[in-house]
């Protein structure tokens, strides 16, 4: 049988936001993710020792306070220096569309704004990762 | 903003089985005929749906129970105070905008504080790293406040600021900033959030763990009570509570639980109920579903005149009244669509006013996007004094009052807000509530449990998950210079190299005395203030006395 996708669910920053970081946590949890949920008020640093440990196939990172330009760079920076570029980085939150362009173009997956179903987001994450455990074969 | 809702990818993988099964057909009617609390509703209401006694039930508005508002005239008196919320950047930016706001008509203050200060940290902490000014205005020292509030007779207008975790210092920093006017503490009317237990449950900005955060709390009752007899000195909040995923019914009672929880502190140290009881003030969150609203903030007023006369034995008919401030739901807005807000926030509006409210903030329809920008804030204003001028609703007072459909639900909101406030008095209070997670896990079920039934498609959400066009619509958004926390990391340095080094250190050293014993801490911490110790230093004085505090990290 397939290992079990295993996302790590991570709030960045001071931003106490955590209804659509649990919603989401829930509803992959309910459609046989692996979840691993951070807590509030992780520090980039934190956040990505955890991924390390945990093992994830993927961070989701949920950011509501206007901090997405600092905080998603520095995670994915110290993802490359960890060794776990391989890792898919994703995540949602308050981000205008321009920076979610730009992000994607440092190499964050997709981000999801206000509005999306669960249901898009697991979709997602599940195609993506598969598409990595199938170029890695 | 990319709607990855409606991505191609995202349609095209879903797996048939899955049971999420698209919104129907537009011109079909919604599926749940419930309320947004999941309260059945029926198709008619007769007389036999309201029980005997409602003539009691209700009172005389004015009067107890003052389930038809607190005034005998209400809004024909005085109308509510338009209150917009704003904070971003600077204090010189967010100064402009009050400036600018009260230009425009607005009666009330409202200061928004970004992450950092809500946080108890200052713009050059490692933590505020890339959060300084982003959610509202930065403030770490007194220095920002004299700026904040520069041309703003404090004696003339009346503020409110949403602040918990260091709110004892933003306190001292407004009555501080009063001082320099030459207007005393006594002259000052305004609010200030100071709800720790809401911040456990719901909105989650903190410093240290909370009894003791609950303690600082009670603190400024105590001290407003004696020295700021205009000044509200909390704003039990069940906006934030709402915000968070909670039914209206969940606001209703978590929300009251707090009230009741700093009573009883409040009592714990002795305090007379009618010395502090009038300065305690409410804050609602006004959602889409119009009737309930509207019974929400009948059914508070009801319940919290009769805990507060029967349950605390309150004589003061002041004691008895839930004054409160409303916002329009911030979590009902879209993204998608966004010019459809105004609507939403117009029929929000609207309930409030019908529920009776003491002030108002409408937000504005670019606020799932980013902080307002100065047009989206001024229609939101605007929407207010159309409800208020050009409608009529302000003639009569409590309209709806004898609706049967409307008296029902009050009823029924009562009964079910008791239910829980019933639950959290067998775990021995809000505070022990809090420390098992209890209302924060019914909120989180809550929000999982609409997530689904809008992606089930029985609850509709205009433009997102039904009657959503391809076309994107785009609205200019506000947009934060990065400049801004350099220059503020710059300014904090520069006044903490500045300030009187011997008054400082006096200063604090007694502040890290008084937290280790019983005393009320602010005195100690206007004269740390007035030293021009910063924000961050006094959090780490707190810090340090009564530890931090780590949420448990379930979902």
């Amino acid at each position: 049988m397939a290992r079990k996708i295993r996302v790590l669910v991570a709030k960045a920053g001071l931003d106490g936001h955590d209804r659509g970081a649990k919603v989401v946590a829930s509803a992959m949890r309910d459609a046989g993710f692996e979840v691993i949920y951070t807590g509030l008020h992780q520090t980039p640093e934190m956040i990505v020792q955890a991924a390390v440990q945990e093992d994830v196939d993927a961070v989701a990172l949920s950011i509501l306070s206007g901090a997405h330009m600092t905080l998603f760079p520095r995670v994915l920076q110290l993802m490359r220096e960890k060794g776990i570029a391989d890792v898919l980085l994703t995540g949602g939150g308050i981000i205008p569309k321009e920076d979610m362009a730009a992000l994607k173009q440092s190499g964050v997956g997709e981000l999801f704004g206000p509005g999306t179903t669960t249901s898009a987001i697991i979709d997602y994450i599940r195609g993506a990762v598969r598409a990595e455990a199938g170029s890695a074969r | 903003m990319a709607n990855a809702a409606r991505t191609e990818t995202a349609e095209a993988e879903r797996p048939a089985t899955r049971d999420l099964s698209r919104a129907p057909e537009n011109g079909a009617p919604p599926q749940l005929f419930e309320t947004l609390s999941g309260i059945p509703v029926q198709p008619l209401y007769t007389p036999g749906d309201v029980k005997p006694g409602l003539e009691e039930r209700l009172g005389q508005p004015g009067q107890f129970p003052f389930t038809r508002g607190l005034h005998p005239e209400m809004y024909r008196t005085r109308l509510w105070t338009m209150r917009q919320f704003a904070g971003f950047g600077s204090a010189e930016h967010t100064n402009q905008r009050f400036h600018y706001l009260l230009a425009q008509g607005m009666t009330g203050l409202s200061t928004a504080f970004d992450m950092p200060t809500l946080m108890g940290y200052d713009a050059d902490h490692a933590m505020a790293l890339g959060e300084v000014g982003r959610e509202g205005v930065a403030i770490s020292s007194l220095e920002d406040m004299e700026i904040l509030f520069r041309g703003i007779p404090l004696d003339q207008v009346t503020t409110s600021m949403t602040i918990n975790a260091p709110a004892v210092v933003l306190l001292a920093m407004y009555v501080a900033v009063a001082e320099e006017q030459g207007i005393p503490p006594e002259k000052l009317g305004g609010t200030v959030q100071a709800d720790m237990l809401k911040e456990f449950i719901a909105q989650k900005e903190w410093i240290c763990p909370p009894r003791p955060s609950v303690k600082i709390c009670v603190d400024m009752i105590e001290w407003c009570a004696q020295h700021m007899p205009r000044w509200n000195s909390i704003s039990i909040s069940g906006y934030h509570i709402r915000e968070a995923g909670a039914t209206a019914v969940q606001e209703l009672a978590f929300t009251i639980a707090d009230g009741i929880g700093y009573v009883e502190e409040c009592r714990k140290r002795g305090m007379d109920v009618d010395a502090f009881a009038p300065r305690l003030s409410f804050f609602w969150d006004v959602h889409n579903d119009f009737f309930e609203e509207i019974a929400k903030f009948r059914a508070g007023r009801r319940i919290w005149a009769k805990l507060m006369r029967d349950r605390f034995g309150a004589k003061n008919p002041r004691s008895w009244q839930l004054r409160t401030h409303a916002q329009t739901a911030g979590v009902s807005l879209t993204a998608q669509q966004p010019l459809n807000n105004v609507a939403r926030v117009a029929i929000q509006a609207l309930a409030a006013v019908l529920g009776g409210t003491q002030s108002l903030h409408t937000n504005s329809m670019d606020e799932t996007l980013a902080l307002p920008t100065e047009e989206a804030a001024t229609v939101a204003l605007r929407t207010q004094q159309i409800v208020a001028y050009e409608t009529g609703v302000t003639n009569v007072v409590d309209p709806f009052a004898g609706s049967y459909f409307l008296e029902s639900l009050t009823d029924r909101m009562e009964e079910e807000a008791m239910n829980y406030i019933r639950r959290i008095d067998e775990m021995g209070g809000i505070i022990q509530a809090v420390e098992r997670g209890f209302p924060q896990k019914e909120i989180a079920d809550s929000a999982y449990r609409f997530q689904m039934q809008v992606e089930r498609g029985q609850r509709t959400i205009v433009g997102v998950n039904r009657f959503s066009g391809d076309e994107e619509v785009s609205i200019p958004v506000l947009k934060i210079d990065p400049e801004i926390e350099r220059r503020q990391i710059e300014r904090v340095r520069a006044v903490r190299s500045k300030r009187d080094a011997a008054r400082f250190g006096t200063a604090m050293a007694a502040l890290r005395d008084a937290c280790m014993s019983d005393r009320n801490l602010v005195p100690f911490v206007f004269d740390a203030v007035r030293a021009y110790a910063t924000l961050g230093e006094i959090s780490d004085v707190f810090r340090e006395a009564f530890g931090v505090y780590r949420e448990p990290a379930v979902f």
